[in-house]
């Protein structure tokens, strides 16, 4: 009521002393804005920081949807020299088979963001889904089921969890995603129970319950729109550790399999080299490269993800 | 107060010269406050009077040369007793507040630290800016909860602020300002949030304290009523302007604009009262209760005539809420049942079918949250229309066209979100979206309460206007005695859960009355500055007799 002050704009002051009309009650209307006019604009007013990771995140993209032709080789092509020094025609070196570390590091963003990116995708459908289920049941018997569930599972440390399940299915890139996802839907599953507590408690989830609509009404429309912007902070944030989760399980060697290229696992490939460090600096450099491309993406997407915390806080100063 | 060295009484402490405030919303700044004075002199009470958007508590606010976050003060001056705060420095102008200019929030429950006793919260600022010691301090709040007369003043400081009532939290609010006596104190709308027996006794002492300390002060409010019942002078605001200047009697006597007059328009509305035989909707002895609590509606029993208006009165806590959620099956009665055409409906709303569901609609009282903040007006009243009637495409928006007429807007509005609309145009999509559904009953819960006055009467008019042209039948739930007069038929008093009195208008509103209609009836501020003078004086006068 207060804060209406805020938002009304001025009026001729001969039209203050007329009478009244319900059309005729001033208020703020937004500008209509295209789509990209509005991307424009939160670009415009974005920090350092934010742009820092915007493109750092556009560069990954761009390589992962362009990596066969960004690379200089395949992806599993085996050169006869292993452990070949940096130079000219492996600008990176080869690794221990004879591969070329730089078109790994371009293959392993398309398969390490990736894979990544579905897990994180699944995890929000599962945990998202039922966790605002959970909230219109505000405790009922199936809110107490799944919390309960959850409680479970969370308790379960979950690396060593995931380790556990991997090995029981067997390590291959569907059974990762969906443990992984399963894992993490837990964490999403929380969050988004919490802040659709806020919402369920509002009188037009009252309005949409007494007009009889289903669940999926509810859940799809009334309540999704309006718990967005946390669970897309959220969704960067999750990416952030399952990617880690991935690159940590492919650094055990339960994760993503050679010969797809991925970060963690050539980390653990390389990593002995470390110890030539005296010898040949550079070569020692070579499992800090993938474990370099970890750092930098986890970095750009948790600034990108601070700014719009920040913007979606409604914050003005 | 004698050892402070106080200016005489009607020396100027607060001149506020062409002031003009911006606003900072969607990235431009807007003039939110456009070149208002106001000169106070000590011991005088201003109210500032005006809808939401008025500027009045952004206006109280510059007054302690504070402006909110998104607010900057643009230009003019602000002189309090020498100092200018305009170039007074953020040191300098923390220094007088909470020590010379103290201000009482809206909500006394959202300003209180749940975390701390109410005494050491009340003499907070006057320990820390050094003004008394502690222990002096405390025993003048003592004095100050006496002289409030909130019960048990010794000890109620010692409670925490959900131990206490509303009203009795306002009161310690006030005591809090009043601790460092003040030169002055901004109340922003202090009482809007009461129920009327409440705000009587608060107003009581809000005004006995501010006499006794001659303390000067700002009142800030919509309800030109209570107003009256407490300033010295009044001056009028819309959209950031001064519209009228007066002394309070001569302003309520002869105001000069069209605008001022209007602000008690809803008084002016009266129905021809009407008595149908045929009952819609029968509420037979209803017992509820939430899971595990005591009873809020005992033994309640309702007829509404097919047609007519239904008022339920009564203060919060007393089960009209309750009452409306029992009807519309999302608090199944745990005796007793509601009948709807004289048919029982189910008791719980999911064994009801879409087509009970479709007859008996509800209107919320805050329309800000009964409609969905990202959906359009065309999403909104297009639901009901789809759902309901089955209606698509260009069928749906001729009939969305038709119901947005009906309401007195025009199709420009279709494509807006409700944060674009006005409360009373968001209260009038609220109806329009009960209107698709072509329902026989409408229950309105408190619908005009959060609304100023001309609104109010606008939206009124028009649920009149619809009922006269559709038939509708309204179950009306209100704790506004002049909305009850304005539009009701029937009359049902709620006390505790329990009906004290129904009947028709003209008996409800004759006395004799029962106790506690009475009270109810008397506690409703009138545009008359001597009212409230006049209540107290005859309910102590009431209180000896009966003593």
């Amino acid at each position: 009521m207060n804060n209406d002050d805020d938002m009304t704009p001025g009026k001729p002051a001969d039209l203050a002393d007329q009478g009244y009309s319900a059309a005729g009650e001033v208020v703020l209307i937004k500008a209509r804005r295209t789509f990209l006019e509005n991307i424009l604009r939160g670009l415009k007013s974005a920090p350092p920081t934010a742009l820092f990771g915007l493109t750092v995140i556009t560069i990954y993209i761009f390589f992962a949807l362009f990596a066969p032709l960004l690379a200089p080789h395949g992806e599993a092509e085996i050169f006869d020299l292993s452990y070949a020094p940096w130079g000219e025609e492996f600008m990176f070196g080869t690794d221990q088979l004879g591969r070329d570390i730089l078109s790994r590091l371009i293959y392993g963003a398309r398969n390490t963001v990736g894979i990544a990116f579905v897990t994180t995708l699944f995890a929000f459908v599962i945990g998202g889904g039922l966790g605002i289920t959970a909230a219109i049941n505000n405790n009922g018997w199936l809110d107490n089921l799944l919390s309960r569930s959850v409680d479970v599972l969370m308790a379960i440390p979950s690396l060593i969890f995931a380790l556990i399940l991997l090995s029981m299915f067997g390590a291959n890139t569907l059974n990762l995603i969906i443990i992984i996802a399963i894992l993490d839907s837990t964490r999403v599953f929380r969050i988004a129970r919490a802040v659709s507590l806020n919402v369920v408690v509002m009188d037009y989830v009252e309005a949409a319950k007494l007009r009889g609509e289903k669940l999926f009404w509810i859940l799809y429309r009334e309540i999704l729109p309006n718990i967005m912007p946390p669970l897309v902070a959220e969704f960067g944030l999750r990416f952030c550790f399952v990617f880690l989760t991935i690159a940590a399980l492919s650094f055990l060697g339960v994760g993503i399999q050679p010969p797809t290229a991925d970060w963690g696992s050539m980390v653990r490939e390389t990593a002995g080299l470390i110890q030539f460090a005296e010898y040949d600096l550079t070569a020692a450099m070579t499992p800090m490269l993938p474990a370099a491309a970890i750092a930098l993406l986890t970095v750009a997407v948790n600034f990108v993800v601070d700014w719009f915390l920040h913007k979606s806080s409604g914050l003005k100063d | 107060m004698s050892d402070q060295k106080k200016g005489k009484k009607g020396d100027i402490l607060l001149e506020m010269k062409d002031i003009v405030i911006d606003g900072y919303s969607d990235d431009r700044w807007h003039e939110i406050v456009k070149g208002v004075d106001i000169t106070l002199r000590r011991g005088e009470v201003m109210g500032l009077i005006g809808e939401s958007g008025a500027g009045k508590s952004t206006l109280g606010l510059a007054a302690m040369g504070f402006a909110r976050p998104g607010c900057r003060l643009t230009s003019g001056s602000i002189m309090f007793d020498g100092i200018d705060l305009m170039k007074a420095s953020a040191e300098e102008r923390r220094a007088l507040r909470g020590s010379r200019i103290a201000y009482v929030a809206q909500s006394a429950a959202a300003s209180f630290n749940p975390a701390h006793q109410l005494i050491e919260q009340t003499v907070e600022s006057t320990v820390r800016k050094g003004i008394k010691p502690e222990e002096e301090a405390k025993s003048d709040a003592r004095k100050l909860y006496r002289d409030l007369q909130l019960p048990n003043p010794d000890h109620i400081g010692d409670r925490y602020p959900h131990q206490v009532s509303g009203g009795q939290l306002q009161r310690v609010m006030t005591a809090m300002a009043m601790s460092p006596r003040p030169d002055l104190i901004i109340f922003d709308e202090p009482t809007t949030a009461l129920d009327v027996t409440t705000q009587v006794e608060v107003l009581a002492s809000m005004r006995r304290i501010v006499e006794q300390y001659n303390t000067a002060a700002i009142y800030i409010t919509h309800d030109l009523a209570v107003v009256a019942q407490m300033a010295d002078v009044i001056k009028v605001l819309r959209y950031g302007e001064t519209i009228e200047d007066a002394d309070t009697r001569s302003m309520l006597s002869d105001p000069k604009k069209e605008y001022t007059k209007s602000l008690w328009s809803v008084r002016s509305i009266e129905k021809p009262e009407d008595k149908s035989e045929d009952v819609i909707l029968k509420v037979d002895h209803v017992d509820a209760s939430y899971t595990g609590s005591a009873k809020v509606l005992d033994d309640v029993t309702i007829e509404v005539p097919r047609g007519d208006t239904v008022a339920i009165v009564g203060e919060s806590g007393s089960g009209k809420s309750t009452t409306a959620r029992a009807i519309t099956g999302l608090l199944p009665p745990s005796k007793g049942q509601v009948l709807f055409n004289g048919k029982p409906l189910p008791p719980t709303l999911k064994e009801r079918s879409v087509d009970q569901l479709q007859k008996i609609q509800m209107i919320y009282q805050m329309a800000d949250t009964a409609m969905n903040p990202r959906h359009t007006v065309r999403d909104i009243i297009g639901r009901p229309l789809e759902f309901y009637l089955g209606l698509r495409g260009r069928e749906r928006d001729q009939r969305l066209l038709e119901l947005v007429e009906m309401i007195e807007l025009n199709e420009d509005f279709i494509d807006r979100l409700p944060a674009e609309l006005s409360g009373g145009q968001k209260q009038r999509i609220c109806i329009a979206r009960a209107l698709a559904a072509d329902p026989e009953l409408i229950i309105c819960d408190e619908v005009t309460s959060a609304l100023d006055q001309i609104v109010q009467k606008g939206i009124l008019e028009l649920l009149l206007r619809l009922q006269k042209e559709l038939g509708l039948t309204y179950i009306f739930i209100t704790h506004d005695i002049a909305t009850v007069k304005a539009i009701s038929d029937q009359i049902v008093v709620m006390l505790e859960g329990r009906v004290v009195e129904q009947g028709m208008k003209s008996e409800i509103l004759a006395p004799p009355y029962p106790d506690y209609t009475k009270l109810l009836l008397s506690s409703v501020p009138e545009m008359d500055p001597d009212w409230l003078t006049g209540l107290l004086a005859e309910r102590a006068r009431e209180g000896s007799a009966t003593a």
